[in-house]
This record gives structure tokens, C-alpha cells and sequence, in this order.
């Protein structure tokens, strides 16, 4: 838990996520934007750490993260995404779907495009919860129920699906460029194709047993069909879409509702969680043996160890890691990675080698050296 | 009843005046709503104004960099509370007084950062923290690390120096001019490093006078001894302070002696240094522009005639400073009287002192409860059930909950008080208002993990009514069933089937289909669930299983009178197939279920037909099946 820093920034937040780099170069992120929430004024923000950022006289931290610009959001900030380099997409409790454009050379944000009653009821306006980007397709989803194709740059709605869920949509993600995958408040996901035309989704799954409300969820960035959900009961499912109706794992990671869980982008054999109950967990696989594995299919209900051990080897198959179903050869660690006793930890983004989260402690931790 | 120790301030209410109308007001949970009533003064009544104002007392929680303070402050109460209570307490002072070290230097970063945004009319609150930061200094060098004799003027010497910062600024300012020597603050710096008793820096310094006048050198030579030679009481070693004490006294006479021999004489700058080191009072007020304070005065006369001092004889001291040093005409501010009422070791004065004047419960709460922590004050119930620090940290809580986003900090006080603290929260927390789903998800695990089920249930049911108001039928379910409200799941079924007589399916059919466990919630729920189950066993052709179902439906008592009719109308499709499908008995149960709906019922026209139908397609089903099951296969 060395290196991490707590940034104090007057918000409670909500959404934290690194701007992209760019894959061919090896260089850590070092410009992160934020959201926060349950604020008057709320506001998206840009910061950096390192030597892009502007550094004030006296920082005693290194890498503390410094603000570079700052806009008001209409209501809170719900989910956040980088578009692209440039550009950042915001779903707001207004129902309000935002681009906001970062001009680098004066450092400051503009609205590029808004759309205001992305979702609403009949009479007034529904939160919009999840967005998502693939650029330039942009699709939202909200409490209404409703799932939203925008393109940016092109005014009106590409296409609507009314009537997707008659609960509230927690969270959208891509599985594939057409296919997305969603969770509700009554515990299913459901895929969603868009080359077929109705309001059906393709494919349901949910657990047998107590329908939990999902809030999060996450492809595996190589194997499209292998999906990470979390739920108000703090339980991590994976999934494989592809068969059958029941998650492949299930593990008790928290003790309250689970808000975000994030496969790292270049390294899948680990994963990162952080919850309600102000912890944030960094699970990694890791084996003895050739054949690497994960817990078998099933409950689990301890977590094995809570020491940073870190992977032995790199010429893992990582591909069949979570779910190769011989539990003997296979660990599961997890550590946690904030010190203890905190308030919410809202949401967390991983990239390169660099961690950052945000809490309902009004504070920003920076973790620049997370052992993967 | 107590008296009111000040005059309380008056707020002038804007278009308002109080000769003409009269004000009507009401308490909320931080502030008054004021409004102008229709009442004249001088009896009578006339046309009023129409806006009503509030009145607030702290806008310090509105400000962002305070906010750093808030939620810092927070965490370490939170770990302060969590310090084990069975460790015996000469292991935790220590531990107590890193905490009071981290208190104050989150105010010290909230101070910077202020200085660093430098608006200018804002200063007060940059004073205000640099006050509090004074006072909760000296609490902790006297209450909380309870510095013995000898030590505790090390303490004070400390605590004066690090609030008189500007020395170190106007010290090198001199030495890094050309000629330093001749710098006209010069002799103010010596003077100042020796009146903080920092006699290395000013030994540093006076050299630089010594090269200008090598006539004088052993002038100087004598005093850079005299100044070296100073004891300064040591607490590591194994010296006692009765040998401290001695050495003190010889080296004081040593320095009398220099005074008596006028070997500064010449020097009038040098001979005020002697006379301080003797602890020459009048000279001491001379240079009161340089010591600024009455403090620093006292801290000084302490270190030149009392350095073995104990705590009790303390309050003695500052007195009469304080009075030698301030204007007697003066009123003495605020921060004098806390100060005073500190060294005199009463600490209900200093908080009393300290509520008085700030206009928020921030710092009393948390040095209340850090000196609670460390068994200094004494448990006395005050008048109204609880002791003081639950009283002060209860109104700080609470006002922290009129604060938009700042209210999850106050749930962690409200946990910290045992004695009113979950009423408190319990009355608050339903108050929070709930716009989005995650805001109310955060409430309501709040109230779970403190088994408040009440405001559970009346949270879950605020957001299950808006969700049905706007016509959200699954998340109205999901929030019934988080509740475990049967009630409101029977309401929500009923939506669901009145929605199907209107229109003749279902709808949100990927709800009812995948209702799982949650069925058995309710029975309005479960015979929801289990007639859109009839319908997809129809669906599928499965008749006799779909029969089946039918029929449990009505005999189990699942379905609700009102309902029988479509059952039995559903179960019409059923009785017509050329395939028996209904058994005999399931006939007559069938039959019976008839004749019960309509027993008690009056002719209606269309019912009539309906169960004609009815019983004719029953009768012809009945003949069917006894045939059916009569017939013996040969």
C-alpha cells in the first residue's frame, strides 16, 4: 500500500477514468478525468500527474494528481468515458448524455455536443446510468429502461430501444461492435444484438436463486464471451455467454454492493473490484504449474489469501485462467490495495501500471506502481 | 439558569424593518426561515411581504478547501474511535498524541492552501484556523502529552516558535544581504532568536557583529560563552530537575555577575541581551513589538526566571503576563481568555470559550472527544441526558447533515455516540433527499448495517411508489423485495393484472418470466408468476400440465376471487379440445369452484351468458371424461 497518496478534492466522487494512450506507446497514463456526484454544483474535472502536469511550488508527494480544468455538469455524474483522446462522454442524473471536448493547448473543457432528454419517464426526466463508446458509437443506458445509440458528431438518436428492461439498467458493455451486453436491478443480463431490429434481447441470463441487482460489468479484453459482474451483495460472478444460464464462478469479494469491476486491459489475469464498503480488491491468478486455473465452476465462499504474492512466471494461458476448472493447481490472491476504514470507493480505473480511484470521502488515490 | 456570557449579534434582515411589522420565524435543522408577518407593530394589520429568507449561521461547511478539512478530520476520528480500549493508557498517550498531531496538520494544510488562494477578503477564516491551530497546540502540549516540569517549558518554547515564524523570514532576509551587520533588522533578529531561546542561531548571527568590531571581540567572546553555557533541561538524560535546577542557578549568577561588572556597558544591544538572560522583565517589555504576544512574553519569562516550572504554578504566571503585557484598558479578545483559561488547566472553560466563539461545533467536537479519549475530562451529565462530548459531537453531526453532500460523514459520528446518536440518525437520515436509485441504494445501506428496518422499509417504499408512478413495474418489484414488503408486491401484481384484463397480455414480460424466488414474496406475486406460467405451458401446448396448473391455482386458494372469472374463462379453450383434458374429478372440482363464484353473486347479463357457456362446456367435458375413464380397453 506504499505509494498511495490521498488527494483531497472537496466532491464526493463518482466516476474516475485514465485518458487512453495510445497502444504503441509504452508510457503509463498520466491525465485522468473525474466526476463527481451529490453536489450542488457538480463538475467533470482533468488531472494530471507527473511531469505533463503543472506542478505548484511545495508539492511534498510526487505525482500528486494537480487539476488542469474543471466544468459544471448538470446533476450528478453518473458514468464517464473517454471517447478518444480529445473528447469525454458524460450520463448524468438528468437523463442528460454530454461530450465534452478537452482543448489541450489552453487546457480547458467545452460541451462538444449534448443530447438533454436521452432518457426520461412520461413526465420528467429519468438518470441515465451507463454509457459506453466504441467511437464513434456512443450507447447509453438508464433507469427508464431504455437503451440509446448515438453517433457523436450526429445530432439525433441513431436508434432507440424502448421497453428494454422494466427494471433500471445499471451498467452496458461492449462484447462485441454489435453486440452489447447489460444489467439490471433485477439481477439478468441481457445481450443485445443491434443487427436485428425489435426490443428483444437476444439472450438472458440471471442466477437461479435470490435475484440480486447488478451494478457493474466487465468484458475480458481477449475472450469476447467471458464477462465480470458485480451486485448489491458484494458477490464477483463470471460468466460465459456462451453457455448456459449459470455463471462460471462466484466469489464473495465485499460486504456491500460491488460499484465497479475492471479486467486490466493488457493483463487479464488480473482483476480489480472496489465497493460500497470502502474496499478495493486487486485479484490476481496466479499457478504453480503449467496449466494455470481458477476456482471450478461453483461457490466459493472464502477468498484464500489476502498477501500480494505476485504471479510467478509470465508464460501463463492466461486465455482459460478463469476458467479452467481444476481448482488444485490454481490460486486465487487478492489484496487489498486502500487502507482501511474509508467511505465508499465509487469507482476505479486501471491502465498500464497505474490505478486511480475516487471515493465518497471527498478523496482521489493515485497508485502508480501496481504490482502486475 | 445561566446567564448569556456575551451579547448575542444581531442580523439585519434585508427590506425589512422591524419598527413597522413583525418578524415570524421557524427553527429548522441549521438555520431559521424568517418571514414578514402581516402584523403591524402598532396593532392593526396590513399587506406583507412575500419573500421569506433564511437565516444561516455556518457558511463555513459551503466552503470547498474547509470541505478538505471535514472529511480529513473524519478519518481520523474514525481511527481514533477504532484505538482498542484495553491497552492500559501510558501506551496510548503516545498514540493520542500523534492523533492531535494529524488534527493539526490537516488545519495546517487547509491554512496553506488558503494563503495559497489568497483572497483577500476571505482572510478571516485563514485567522480563524491559525488560531485554532494555537489553541489545540497548547491543549496538546498541556492537556494531552501533560508535559512535566522542565519539559513543559521545552513544550512551550516549541509551540511559541512555530507560530512566530516570521524570525526565520527577517533572518534570512539579513544574511542575505550584502552587509548584514548593518542591516537595520539586525539587532531585531538577535534579539528575537534569544527571546525564543534559540541561542545557536543567535550566536550564528552575533558573529557576524563580532568580525565588524574585532576592538570589542572580547566583548562578545563573553557573551557567545554566556549564551553557549545556557543549560537547557534535557528529559532523556538521567539528570533530575533539582540538579537541572542548580546548574540553571549557577550559570544566572554567572550572568548577573557580567551585568554587575558593566562589561557590556558599551554595548547597549549586548547589555539588553544580559538583562534578558537574567530575565529582566522591564526590559522584556521593551522589545514587546518584537515578542508581539503575551504569550511569547510569558513563554520567555518562563525561560529566563522559572524554567522548572510545574503545570500548577502555570496559571500564576500567565495572569499576571497578560497583564503586564496588555493595554489594561483593553478588553481581552476571545482568544486571550481561551489561552488564559487554558493555562489555568480548565478545559470546560476553554471548550465552553471556544463554542462561544466559533460558529461551528467542528473544532470543539473533535478536541472534546480526543481529550474524552484521554480520560481528562470529567464524565458529569449535563442537563439534558447525555455528557458533553456526545452533546457537542451530536450537534456537529447534525449540522453536517444539513449539508447537501456531507451528510455520510455525520452517520459516523451518530455511530460514535451511544447514547442518542442512532435516534438522531434515524430521525435524519430519512430526511436525505433521493434523487437517483444509487443515492438511495448508498441510504439504504447505511440503515441495514445499523438494523434500522423502519426507515428501510419507508425508503424502499418512497422509491417503489416513484417507480410504479412512472410506470418502472420491475424496479418497483426490486424494491418491494429488498424491503421484504409483502404489501407493496401485491400491489404491484395487481398493476400487473389489471394491465392484463385491459389489454389481454402481459406486459414486462421479461420480469414476471424470470421472477425466481422473489414469488414468494407475496401471493398476489406468486399467483402472478405462476398464471403467466399457465400461459407459456398453453403456449407450448403442454395442455394437461397447463390443466393442472389451472386448476391448483383455484383450489389452493393462490388465486384471488376476483380472478376466478378469467381462470375459468382461460380454462374454456381447455374444455373444448377434442382431447379429454380434464379428468372427472378435476371436472368437478372445476364445477364446485363455479358454483362458489357464483353463489353469491346477482344476475348480470353478461356473466350470465359466460356461465352458461360455462357450465355447458363443464357438463360435456364431465360426460367426456367419464367415458373416457370408464372405458376399459380389451
Amino acid at each position: 500500500m506504499e505509494g498511495i497518496n490521498a488527494k483531497y478534492v472537496s466532491k464526493k466522487i463518482s466516476k474516475t477514468r485514465w485518458r487512453p494512450v495510445s497502444s504503441s506507446s509504452l508510457q503509463q497514463p498520466d491525465i485522468f478525468a473525474t466526476g463527481s456526484w451529490d453536489n450542488e454544483d457538480n463538475s467533470i474535472s482533468i488531472w494530471s500527474i507527473g511531469e505533463n502536469g503543472v506542478s505548484s511550488m511545495g508539492d511534498e508527494f510526487e505525482g500528486d494528481p494537480q487539476l488542469l480544468c474543471e466544468y459544471k455538469h448538470n446533476g450528478d455524474v453518473l458514468d464517464l468515458q473517454f471517447l478518444d483522446q480529445d473528447r469525454i462522454v458524460t450520463a448524468s442524473s438528468t437523463g442528460a448524455v454530454t461530450i465534452f471536448r478537452h482543448h489541450h493547448n489552453s487546457q480547458t473543457l467545452s460541451v462538444s455536443q449534448l443530447w438533454e432528454r436521452a432518457h426520461h419517464y412520461p413526465c420528467n426526466n429519468a438518470p441515465c446510468t451507463g454509457v459506453v463508446c466504441n467511437s464513434p458509437e456512443i450507447v447509453t443506458v438508464g433507469e427508464d429502461g431504455r437503451i440509446m445509440l448515438f453517433r457523436a458528431d450526429q445530432e439525433g438518436v441513431l436508434r432507440t430501444i424502448e421497453k428494454a428492461d422494466s427494471s433500471a439498467i445499471h451498467a452496458v458493455t461492449f462484447l462485441r461492435t454489435t453486440e452489447i451486453l447489460t444489467v439490471n436491478s433485477i439481477g439478468q443480463l441481457k445481450l443485445w444484438d443491434f443487427r436485428q431490429p425489435g426490443n428483444e434481447p437476444s439472450q438472458i441470463l440471471s442466477l437461479t436463486g435470490d435475484r440480486v441487482p447488478l451494478h457493474c460489468v466487465d468484458r475480458h479484453p481477449n475472450q469476447q464471451h467471458i464477462v465480470a459482474t458485480g451486485g448489491q451483495d458484494g458477490m464477483l460472478c463470471i460468466w460465459d455467454v456462451r453457455q448456459g444460464n449459470m455463471p462460471i464462478s462466484l466469489m464473495e469479494a465485499h460486504t456491500s454492493e460491488m460499484w465497479e469491476v475492471h479486467f486490466h486491459p493488457s493483463n487479464p489475469g488480473h482483476l480489480f473490484s472496489c465497493s460500497e464498503d470502502g474496499s478495493l480488491l486487486h485479484w490476481e491468478t496466479s499457478s504453480n504449474t503449467d496449466t494455470p486455473s481458477f476456482l471450478q465452476g461453483g461457490r466459493n465462499t472464502s477468498i484464500i489469501s489476502r498477501s500480494a504474492i505476485a504471479p510467478t512466471g509470465g508464460n501463463q494461458s492466461l486465455i482459460n485462467a478463469w476458467l479452467t476448472g481444476d481448482s488444485s493447481k490454481g490460486h486465487l490472491e487478492t489484496t487489498h490495495m486502500l487502507p482501511s476504514q474509508m467511505l465508499s470507493v465509487n469507482s476505479l480505473d486501471v491502465l498500464g501500471q497505474c490505478l486511480v480511484c475516487g471515493t465518497d470521502g471527498e478523496a482521489i488515490y493515485v497508485n502508480r506502481h501496481v504490482p502486475i | 439558569m445561566e446567564e448569556v456570557d456575551v451579547e448575542p449579534t444581531t442580523t439585519p434582515i434585508p427590506g425589512f424593518d422591524s419598527n413597522q411589522k413583525h418578524l415570524g420565524f421557524v427553527w429548522g435543522p441549521g438555520d431559521i426561515l424568517v418571514y414578514e408577518t402581516i402584523y403591524k407593530a402598532s396593532g392593526g394589520s396590513a399587506g406583507g411581504c412575500p419573500f421569506v429568507h433564511e437565516v444561516r449561521k455556518d457558511e463555513d461547511i459551503y466552503s470547498p478547501i474547509l470541505r478538505k478539512l471535514f472529511n480529513e478530520s473524519h478519518h481520523i476520528f474514525v481511527g481514533l474511535q477504532r484505538i482498542r480500549e484495553d491497552l492500559p493508557s501510558k501506551n496510548k498517550k503516545p498514540q493520542f498524541v500523534s492523533i492531535s498531531k494529524n488534527y493539526r496538520s490537516v488545519i495546517r494544510a487547509c491554512m496553506e492552501e488558503l494563503q495559497q488562494v489568497a483572497v483577500y477578503h476571505n482572510d478571516s477564516l485563514g485567522n480563524t484556523l491559525l488560531s485554532l491551530e494555537l489553541i489545540w497546540n497548547l491543549c496538546e502540549v498541556l492537556f494531552i502529552d501533560a508535559a512535566p516540569a522542565g519539559s513543559l517549558v521545552l513544550h512551550l518554547l516549541d509551540w511559541v516558535r512555530l507560530h512566530k515564524a516570521d524570525v526565520d523570514e527577517k533572518a534570512r532576509e539579513v544574511l542575505a544581504s550584502e552587509s548584514p551587520a548593518e542591516h537595520q533588522a539586525y539587532w531585531d533578529v538577535v534579539i528575537s532568536y534569544v527571546l525564543q531561546g534559540r541561542m545557536d542561531e543567535a550566536r550564528q548571527v552575533l558573529v557576524k557583529q563580532a568580525a565588524l568590531q574585532p576592538a570589542a571581540r572580547v566583548m562578545f567572546k563573553l557573551l557567545d560563552n554566556l549564551l553557549m553555557k545556557m543549560p537547557i533541561f534535557n528529559p532523556g538524560e538521567t539528570q533530575t530537575l533539582t540538579e537541572f535546577d542548580v546548574k540553571w542557578r549557577h550559570w544566572r549568577e554567572e550572568v548577573d555577575h557580567c551585568l554587575q561588572d558593566q562589561s557590556f556597558a558599551s554595548n547597549r544591544h549586548l547589555e539588553d541581551i544580559c538583562k534578558i538572560l537574567v530575565g529582566d522583565e522591564d526590559v522584556l517589555l521593551e522589545y514587546k513589538e518584537l515578542l508581539s504576544t503575551w504569550y511569547h512574553f510569558l513563554v520567555t519569562r518562563l525561560l529566563f526566571s522559572h524554567p522548572t516550572v510545574k503545570p500548577t504554578e502555570l496559571h500564576y504566571y500567565a495572569q499576571s503576563s497578560m497583564h503586564m503585557f496588555l493595554d489594561t484598558r483593553s478588553v481581552p479578545e476571545p482568544l486571550d481568555s481561551i489561552l488564559l483559561a487554558a493555562f489555568e488547566f480548565d478545559i470546560h472553560q476553554v471548550i465552553k470559550d471556544c463554542s462561544i466563539a466559533l460558529n461551528n461545533w467542528w473544532f470543539v467536537g473533535h478536541l472534546t472527544d480526543l481529550l474524552d479519549h484521554c480520560k481528562l475530562l470529567q464524565s458529569h451529565n449535563l442537563h439534558f441526558g447525555s455528557n458533553l462530548r456526545e452533546f457537542l459531537l451530536l450537534e456537529y453531526a447534525s449540522g453536517l447533515f444539513t449539508h447537501h453532500s456531507l451528510w455520510q460523514l455525520a452517520v459516523d459520528y451518530f455511530d460514535h455516540c451511544p447514547e442518542f446518536g442512532r435516534v438522531y440518525l434515524e430521525l435524519q437520515i430519512e430526511r436525505v433527499p433521493l434523487d437517483t436509485e444509487r443515492k438511495a441504494l448508498k441510504v439504504i445501506r447505511i440503515c441495514e448495517q445499523r438494523q434500522m428496518t423502519e426507515q428501510v422499509r419507508s425508503i424502499c417504499k418512497i422509491m417503489a411508489k416513484k417507480a410504479l408512478r412512472n410506470n418502472r413495474l420491475g424496479s418497483a418489484l426490486s424494491w418491494s423485495i429488498r424491503a421484504k414488503d409483502a404489501a407493496f408486491a401485491t400491489l404491484i401484481s395487481e398493476r400487473f393484472l389489471q394491465d392484463y384484463c385491459a389489454k389481454g397480455t402481459f406486459s414486462d414480460l421479461d420480469l414476471i418470466d424470470n421472477l425466481g424466488p422473489a414469488m414468494l414474496l407475496s401471493d398476489r406475486l406468486t399467483f402472478l408468476g405462476k398464471y403467466r406460467e399457465f400461459h407459456r405451458l398453453y403456449g407450448e401446448k403442454r395442455f394437461s400440465d397447463a390443466a393442472k396448473l389451472l386448476l391448483s391455482l383455484m383450489t389452493a386458494k393462490i388465486a384471488p376471487h376476483s380472478f376466478w372469472m378469467t381462470l375459468l374463462t382461460d380454462a374454456l379453450p381447455l374444455l373444448e379440445q377434442k382431447e379429454v383434458i380434464f379428468s372427472a374429478d378435476q371436472t368437478h372440482e372445476l364445477m364446485f369452484c363455479l358454483e362458489e363464484l357464483t353463489s353469491g353473486k346477482s344476475d348480470e347479463d353478461i356473466e350470465t351468458t359466460k356461465i352458461e357457456l360455462l357450465r355447458l362446456a363443464l357438463a360435456r367435458n364431465l360426460a367426456m371424461a367419464i367415458v373416457k375413464e370408464g372405458t376399459v380397453e380389451v
